[in-house]
Parts: structure tokens; C-alpha cells; sequence
């Protein structure tokens, strides 16, 4: 574990059932989830061991019922693990009192959730304001901080408005801002668009992304939507019957799917999109002439690859070449032929 | 019924559902067999009734058990103690309304405040309607002479809902955060829902003094249930997302319940808060039986001295009150927050609030100088009681009048209620348990057989089988008649939008009366007899049951209703052939609430003179024969379970393998 690392996850595992606990103890080590769930258990989060560093954004991704949800909310402790360990900041989260708990929750972490999770008798203000008002801050400044918020998210003029009468994309809007408004350093989304019109969904998704810019906060991202992954992530964990199948970047998990069921929910993403020149890049190869940009998708570079006659081309990252880039490895990406 | 067992087979498998059935009409053949064996003269004695010397003494136990913890135990003591507190309560509104001379000594409010007040409340809660209805209410009450005694009542209505309101929400919460404490509670709440009034009162009286005290007291508890069931429905009913926003919020165990639980469970403690005050209003005015002076009271007078004219006034008041208090509690429930514009001054943000305290206070002010506006004497009212009493009794008098109400006393009387009634007695108890158990076990199965089996029995053990079963006589020809009257009506009306709200609104105003309210149409009619009795359950019972009836028929999905259409069914094919088998299970509801609601009834119309348990319950009221009146109460509740249990589970097993939601 580095120092960079915010949140680490050892084996851990969630159980939901009569005494899970003993259940973990006595169950076989290669047991599946439906062995598990035929013994009357289900498992929720199954041996999931995972990394998130400062400043990332990592996008668990998989089906309903999946147990991304129940991971993340694992995170936070808002359930409580069946075994393993989880750390976030150098501390482990199991061992903490339920004040210390409090106090991390209060200080350190944000959460927004698929149906938002607003409180129905207190105005977008008294909302955004709730989280601070929970730890005691006086009336003046926290309704200060709502505000600056509330106008970061582009709600100003509503501030006086209940929730019931705003729409979702604005109802989801009040969530982010009160998530953010005790400037937490990890921020938690469980498919916080989901509930949304494919337009809004747009929409919101790109005013995070402006957020995210602005903020550049440690970001554990939920979704069932993989555009939107991809769209959104730096990493991407994919998970099935609660365990994780992969975790890598966009790029890799299109190019080397782990797994079976990795390939298959890849199978009809565009590739061209997703995989960057950087990806591609082949140190021991050099090749000659104009470098193109290593953040640069195989689609951006279309016409190039296509006209282009030289078998490497070079790739660079700020203007240095860190490699080359075999053309028609590329155009085969581009071309959809494996 | 035999209806009834088909649907059963066609809904679950086959084996257990035959086996059930059958053993059913197995239980029904000894029955039958041991009733004629009665009639032939061959069967003991011992097995037609349970003989005297076999009955153990509960009364006199219980009542060694309860003066145990009467007096050793000191229970007297502190309900004494709590009684000064509550006294003193009681003494605070009764000086505000009506001007009883204890401390603080301000009142009487003058009834102009409290109808410009009631107006401002009703205004800000549903508009001009609801402000006509409160200040309309109080103007009607002062205006016809009865504003001290409405006060009186009203008075004790004050202590009891706000406490029933806090104690039902402070054991919902345990209940709700606590398994242990729901598990306890339930069996408890269900015997005390069906637990006759009468065995509320004495316990009041002997712990909590005769008067507005007890009335207080066993006014509140008889609240407390529905309370604690909302409350814990409510707070159970919190979305989880919700409750995990109030926790990454960083909210202690405390923040949680007072600002994420409790305030998003709104509408379902509302709903509760309007219960307690409808329950208050009918316990309250029931509470005359032990002596609390009020609305109750002055009614029981009137109805006692055949004074019709002033009985229907008195009615009218508590109808009206009960109008009143539940349209604005109900508005109270669907009232959502208004948001200001941001820098809305302070005054205009409390427009509402300022207005009621200046009505109020300029009412309180006019009153100083303008009699009439502090009191309506006694040469100034309205009431028409004498009146209205001749035109009654003149109406009541005439020959085609008399003609009818005689010939319904007639049939009824003579050839179905009578032999009714001694059909029943003549059946053997055994026989009679086994019939009970039969049913039991056709409709719902293992479990409420068992209890039927049980409850029964203890019945025929308390001693109390006679009035026990006459009392059951009157519950079951009542609700019989209501089901013959109330399901038609209820078909006919669902056959369009407009009468299908037009009555169910009827029924919901209808259902908020108190129900001493329906003793007084009975008693214009038929006097003070037999069939007064069960015309006021009758017309008790029919209401939840006509409702039941429109709201199971209009729920039956549309499509289904559609493809019967499209498949070519005729209106009585369509209603015989889908939409009755889908409503069945509502409608049993209604029917279970309808029992529930005759039970409650047959016990207040022991006032006209019965022969059933309600009778000897109201004669323990005189003394202070507690263990007796606790056996009287649980031979009541013990019947009434027995239909409850049995009806809801048939009405829940039908629903879940008709895949109708609940």
C-alpha cells in the first residue's frame, strides 16, 4: 500500500443470512455464489480486494444485483463487512467506535445516491445545509457554505424550494451539493444518474465532470451504464455475483478482458473510442516522422491511420516520444477485426 | 361459505386444501349429530352445557390477583399519585373552556375566540370550505344552547389525544427499534382492539377516581393502539437511501430518529394523529357510562327519557365535532410545505398564525363588552328540542309510519331473530365449539382453528356461555342483515365514478361518528327495544362493509376488466365471473371490520337493555367488581379474535395466491 492509496480492501466479504459470521468461518475457501445461496446465504461482496488512490476516479461496474452497491456502501461502513479488511486513510474502519465513525463521516466522506435521498420536509437549503448542521456548525456559516454550493451546482434561486418541487435532474443536483458541502476528500456516487432521462443524464454528466475538474477529489463511481464508464473513469472494477472479474483501465479491459464475462459485456463497445495511442505505444518501437498524441483515441486518429503509409508511428506524451504504434494494429481496432 | 372453500381449493394445492375442507364438514357431521341427539333427549346434560360445579371461579382469582397488586403491590397508590397530576391538567383546560374555577382561572374563552380560531385553522389547512366548516361547527354549538357541555368534553379531548399521541409514538418507536418489544406488544394491542369499552371504564374508575380523570384515562388508552402501529408502519416504511443520506451526513443515533426518521415518516404519523383524535371523540363521549359529564352524558339523559328533539341536537353537535376534527386533521395529513421566496418578510412568512391570535384576541377583547359574544344564555339559544321532539313523535305516530317500523319490529322479531336466537341456545356447547372450529379451519387454516378451539372453550369455561352466545346471536344477525343491505348497495354504487365517490365519501364522514351517534336513529324508530338493538349495529356494521365492497370492486385492475369486455361478457357475467372473485378479499376485510364494529356496538347498546355480556358489563360498572368485569370483557374479545384471525388470514392467503397487492 502506498502512500497515495485512500481506500484498500483485503479480501473482504459480505454475507447476508441468519449468522454469516460462523457461515464465513465453516464455509469451504472455493465455494461459489450459488453454492452459496443454495446453503441459504447470499454473498453480497465476495472476496473483493481493491485499491483507490488520491485523486482517482474508479467505476465499479456490473448488472444489477451484482453487489457494487453493497461494496461501496461497505466502504462507509453503512454496512457493516463479514471478513477482511477495509482501510481508508491509514485507518481501518472496523476497528472504529461509532463515534469515530461519526466523525469520519462528518469530515472526510460525501455520498449521492441513486434516488437521492433527500429529506422531503426541508428546503434545498436545510438539505445541502443538513450535513453540517450535523456536526454543529452555527447557522450563519453553514448556511454560508450552502449557498457558495448551492451556486455550484446551479441551483441558485431555488434554495428556498422542497425537494418535491424540483425535477430529478435538480432533485439529484441538491444531493451532490450536499454531499460536497463538508468538502469531503472521498466522494461516493451509487448510480447517481440512473434515475435520470437520457438527456438530463447527459447533462449531469457532464457538469460532474466539471466538478471533478474543479475539485479533483477521490471518487468511487457506481454504474450499470459502461458508456458512462467509460466516459467517466480512470479505472474500471467489473463485477459479477459480488466478486470483482477485473480491475484495470478502459483500455485494458477492452483489449485483454480478463474473464469470459468481461469479453462479453465489452463485445459491442466501440473500441476505437476507448483505446488511447498511449495504450498502443511500443517502447522498444521508435518509428519516424510526425508523433501523434498518446491521449489521442485510435477514432480520433482515423483518417491518419487510414492514409498514413508508415508501419510504426510514433507516440508522444507533452511533446516526448515514449514510443511507437504499430499502424495496423491500430486500424485493426478501428476496423473491429480481432 | 361452501363458495367460499371452492375459491380455497382453486388458489392453493390440492391435497392439503381437500384435506382441510373435509375435515371441516367431518367437525360440522359430529356437530349436527350431537345437536339432534340434544333434541332427541338422549345427551347428557353435562355435554349440552358445562355443568356449574365444573366452572372454575376466574373472577374471584383475577380479583385476588388484581387487589394483590392494588393494594400490596401499591398500584393504587401511584395511579392515585398520577391521578393529582392529570387532575390538575384536566382542571387547566376545563377552566379555559368552560370556566371551571381552578387555576389559572382566565377561562372562559369566549366562544367567538374559539370559532374565529377554528375558522383561521381550517382556512390555512383547506381553504374557505374547511374555514366554514370550524367556524361553522362552534357557531352551531353556541347558537343551540349546548356550548358548556361540548366544552366539557372538549376539554377532557385535550389532555387525552395529546397524551394517547405520545405514548403511542414513544412505544411505536421502541416497537419499531426493538423486535423484542414488537413481539410483546402485538398480542397485546390486538386483545385490547377488541376488547369491549366497558372493561376500559372500570379499571379507570377504581384507579384513576370517577369523572374526568378515569374518563381521561381510558379515553387515552383506548387511543394509544392505532398510534403505536402507525408509528412503527411509518418509520419502517423510511427509504433505506434516505436513512443511509442521514448516516454519510454524519448523523448520531439521536440526529437519526428526531431529523431523518421522524420527520419522513410524516404522513403516517399524521394518519395516526387523526386516529387518536377519532378514537378520543368516540371514547369520550362513551365515557358518560362512568359518570363524565359532557356531550356523552347529556345524550345518555336525553336517549334514557325518550327526548328525541334534544337527542338529535345533541347528535348533531358530536357529528359535527367529529367532522370538524377529522377533515382538518386529515387535511392535516396532505398539507406540504410552501416555500418562500428567499427575504419573504417574517410577518408574511406567519400571515396564518398572526391572524388566528389577532382574531383571537380581538374576539376575547369584544367579549369584555358584548355579552352575547362571551355567552349564549340559556333564554337565547336556538335549540328547537321540544320542537323537534313533536314533530318526531308526531312523524313517528302516523299510521303508515307505525304500520311499517311495527311490521319490521314483527318479521324480524318473530320469525328470524327469536328463533334465531334459540336455535343457538339450543345447540350444545361442545357442538357449537366444533362449528366454530369448522369455519375456522375451512377458512383459515391450522392456526386459527387452534386458537377458535381455545378461545371458545375458555368461553365456555368463564361460565358466561348463555350471554356469550346471545351476545354472538346479536353480532351475527346484525352483520347478516348488513351484508344482505350493504353489498348490494356497495355493487350498485361501484357501477360508476361519480356514486362510488359520492358514497364512499358518505361512508367515510358516516365512520368518523362516534358510534353512540347510531343508537339515536335506531331508537326514533323502533324505541327502546330488541330490534333497536340490532337496526343500530345493522346500520353500524353496513358502512365498512359497503365501503369494502366499492373499493374492492374499483381496485380490480383494469386490464382484467377489459379482456372480460373484449372477451364478450355481459355486466352480471363480468360481475359474478371476475370482478367479485378479485374484490373478495377486500371485501372480507370489510366484513371482518363489520364483525369488529358489531361487537363494539352490541356492548354500547346494552344501554337499551339486553341480555348479553355488554348487559352484565354495564352492571360492574356500578361496583367495583373488577375480576368479573375483566371475565365479561375477555369472553367478548376472545369471540371478536377468533373472527379476526380467521378472516384476515383467509383475506391475506386469497390476496397472496391472487397476487393482489395488500
Amino acid at each position: 500500500m502506498t502512500a497515495d492509496t485512500v481506500i484498500s480492501c483485503k479480501n473482504v466479504w459480505k454475507i447476508f443470512g441468519a449468522d454469516p459470521e460462523r457461515y464465513l468461518r465453516s464455509m469451504p475457501a472455493d465455494h461459489s455464489f450459488d453454492d452459496i445461496r443454495a446453503d441459504g446465504y447470499i454473498a453480497g461482496v465476495k472476496d473483493v480486494s481493491i485499491e483507490v488512490s488520491r485523486g482517482e476516479m474508479l467505476v465499479i461496474m456490473g448488472l444489477s444485483g451484482s453487489g457494487k452497491s453493497t461494496l461501496v456502501r461497505c466502504f462507509s461502513r453503512l454496512h457493516e463487512i463479514t471478513g477482511g479488511s477495509i482501510v481508508v486513510e491509514g485507518q481501518d474502519i472496523m476497528s472504529l467506535s461509532e463515534k469515530e465513525l461519526i466523525e469520519l463521516r462528518r469530515n472526510k466522506m460525501g455520498m449521492v445516491f441513486q434516488s437521492f435521498g433527500l429529506l422531503p420536509h426541508r428546503t434545498v437549503l436545510e438539505n445541502v445545509a443538513f450535513p453540517l448542521e450535523m456536526r454543529g456548525q452555527d447557522k450563519h456559516t453553514r448556511r454560508e457554505r450552502a449557498l457558495e454550493v448551492v451556486k455550484l451546482v446551479g441551483l441558485e434561486g431555488r434554495e428556498e424550494y422542497f425537494p418535491r418541487e424540483l425535477s430529478g435532474g435538480q432533485q439529484q443536483r441538491v444531493g451532490i451539493a450536499r454531499s460536497l458541502a463538508i468538502e469531503p476528500d472521498i466522494w461516493f456516487l451509487d448510480e447517481p444518474f440512473s434515475a435520470l432521462d437520457p438527456l438530463i443524464r447527459r447533462e449531469m454528466q457532464d457538469e460532474f465532470l466539471r466538478l471533478q475538474g474543479m475539485l479533483g477529489k477521490t471518487i468511487v463511481f457506481i454504474t450499470h451504464d459502461f458508456d458512462e464508464a467509460l466516459r467517466l473513469a480512470d479505472r474500471i472494477a467489473i463485477m459479477k455475483d459480488g466478486a470483482v472479474e477485473q480491475c484495470d483501465t478502459p483500455d485494458q479491459i477492452v483489449l485483454n478482458p480478463a474473464t469470459e464475462y468481461v469479453r462479453k459485456f465489452t463485445e459491442d463497445i466501440d473500441k476505437a473510442r476507448v483505446v488511447h495511442a498511449g495504450v498502443l505505444a511500443q517502447a522498444d518501437a521508435a518509428g519516424e516522422g510526425e508523433p501523434v498524441d498518446a491521449k489521442a483515441s485510435v477514432q480520433d486518429l482515423a483518417r491518419l491511420l487510414v492514409h498514413d503509409t508508415r508501419p510504426v508511428i510514433p507516440v508522444a506524451t507533452n511533446g516526448t516520444v515514449i514510443g511507437g504504434m504499430d499502424r495496423i494494429a491500430a486500424l485493426d481496432i478501428l476496423l473491429e477485426a480481432s | 361459505m361452501a363458495n367460499v372453500a371452492d375459491t380455497i381449493k382453486d388458489a392453493a394445492p390440492a391435497v392439503g386444501q381437500w384435506t382441510r375442507g373435509r375435515l371441516a364438514l367431518v367437525l360440522v357431521g359430529i356437530a349436527v349429530a350431537l345437536t339432534l341427539l340434544r333434541y332427541a333427549g338422549l345427551l347428557p346434560d353435562a355435554l349440552f352445557r358445562l355443568p356449574e360445579a365444573l366452572i372454575p371461579p376466574f373472577a374471584l382469582w383475577l380479583d385476588v390477583i388484581f387487589n394483590f397488586i392494588k393494594d400490596d403491590l401499591g398500584l393504587l397508590a401511584f395511579t392515585r399519585m398520577l391521578t393529582e397530576g392529570l387532575e390538575w391538567l384536566l382542571d387547566v383546560t376545563a377552566n379555559l373552556m368552560f370556566g371551571k374555577r381552578r387555576w389559572p382561572y382566565l377561562g372562559p374563552i369566549p366562544w367567538t375566540a374559539v370559532a374565529a380560531v377554528a375558522a383561521v385553522i381550517g382556512y390555512y389547512l383547506g381553504g374557505w370550505r374547511m374555514a366554514a366548516l370550524g367556524a361553522g361547527t362552534f357557531i352551531w354549538t353556541a347558537l343551540i344552547g349546548q356550548w358548556k357541555i361540548a366544552m366539557e368534553t372538549m376539554s377532557v379531548l385535550m389532555v387525552a389525544a395529546p397524551l394517547a399521541f405520545f405514548i403511542g409514538l414513544g412505544l411505536g418507536i421502541l416497537a419499531w427499534k426493538y423486535t423484542a418489544v414488537n413481539r410483546a406488544i402485538k398480542p397485546i394491542l390486538s386483545v385490547l382492539q377488541t376488547l369491549p369499552f366497558f372493561t376500559y371504564l372500570l379499571p379507570a374508575v377504581i384507579f384513576f377516581k370517577v369523572g374526568p380523570t378515569a374518563g381521561a384515562v381510558a379515553t387515552t388508552i383506548y387511543a394509544i393502539p392505532p398510534m403505536i402501529l402507525m408509528t412503527t408502519l411509518g418509520l419502517q416504511k423510511v427509504p433505506s437511501e434516505v436513512v443511509e443520506a442521514g448516516n454519510m451526513s454524519g448523523c448520531s443515533k439521536w440526529q437519526l430518529l428526531r431529523h431523518v426518521y421522524l420527520p419522513s415518516a410524516r404522513t403516517e404519523i399524521l394518519v395516526g394523529v387523526n386516529q387518536v383524535i377519532m378514537l378520543c371523540l368516540a371514547m369520550v363521549v362513551l365515557t358518560a357510562f362512568i359518570g363524565m359529564p359532557g356531550l356523552g352524558a347529556k345524550l345518555l339523559a336525553m336517549m334514557g327519557s325518550f327526548k328525541l328533539g334534544r337527542s338529535f341536537e345533541i347528535g348533531v353537535t358530536i357529528v359535527l365535532l367529529a367532522v370538524t376534527l377529522d377533515r382538518m386533521s386529515k387535511a392535516w395529513v396532505v398539507k406540504q410545505p410552501e416555500h418562500f421566496e428567499r427575504d419573504t418578510p417574517w410577518w408574511r412568512r406567519h400571515v396564518m398564525l398572526l391572524t388566528g391570535l389577532a382574531a383571537f384576541v380581538f374576539f376575547c377583547i369584544a367579549a369584555q363588552f358584548v355579552e352575547v359574544f362571551a355567552e349564549i344564555g340559556r333564554k337565547q339559544n336556538f335549540s328547537q328540542g321540544k320542537e323537534i321532539d313533536t314533530l318526531i313523535k308526531q312523524f313517528l305516530a302516523l299510521d303508515p309510519v307505525q304500520n311499517t317500523t311495527g311490521a319490521i319490529r314483527y318479521v324480524l322479531n318473530v320469525w328470524i331473530l327469536n328463533p334465531f336466537r334459540d336455535f343457538l341456545l339450543s345447540i350444545p356447547t361442545p357442538a357449537f365449539i366444533l362449528c366454530v372450529v369448522a369455519f375456522a379451519l375451512a377458512l383459515g387454516g391450522k392456526r386459527p382453528a387452534v386458537y377458535g378451539a381455545i378461545f371458545f372453550s375458555l368461553v365456555a369455561l368463564s361460565g358466561w356461555w348463555d350471554r356469550s352466545v346471545i351476545t354472538l346471536y346479536s353480532v351475527i344477525s346484525a352483520v347478516t342483515l348488513a351484508l344482505l343491505i350493504g353489498v348490494p348497495v356497495g355493487i350498485a354504487a361501484a357501477r360508476s365514478e361519480k356514486w362510488s365517490q359520492r358514497v364512499l365519501l358518505a361512508c367515510d364522514t358516516a365512520q368518523t361518528f362516534p358510534s353512540f351517534i347510531y343508537l339515536i336513529p335506531a331508537i326514533m324508530l323502533f324505541g327502546i327495544t330488541a330490534t333497536s338493538v340490532v337496526m343500530s349495529i345493522l346500520i353500524f356494521a353496513m358502512v365498512p362493509l359497503t365501503r369494502y365492497t366499492i373499493e374492492g370492486l374499483r381496485t380490480v385492475p383494469p386490464e382484467m376488466t377489459e379482456a372480460a369486455d373484449m372477451a364478450g361478457a355481459t355486466r352480471m357475467q363480468k360481475l359474478v365471473k371476475v370482478q367479485l372473485p378479485l374484490a373478495l378479499p377486500t371485501m372480507a376485510v370489510g366484513f371482518n371490520q363489520a364483525i369488529m364494529f358489531a361487537f363494539f356496538m352490541v356492548i354500547i347498546a346494552a344501554f337499551i337493555g339486553t341480555q348479553d355480556l355488554g348487559q352484565e358489563l354495564q352492571r360492574t360498572l356500578a361496583g367495583t367488581d373488577l375480576g368479573k368485569n375483566f371475565v365479561l370483557g375477555i369472553c367478548v374479545s376472545l369471540m371478536a379474535l377468533t373472527f379476526d384471525l380467521t378472516i384476515m388470514k383467509w383475506a391475506a392467503d386469497q390476496k397472496k395466491a391472487l397476487g393482489l397487492p395488500d
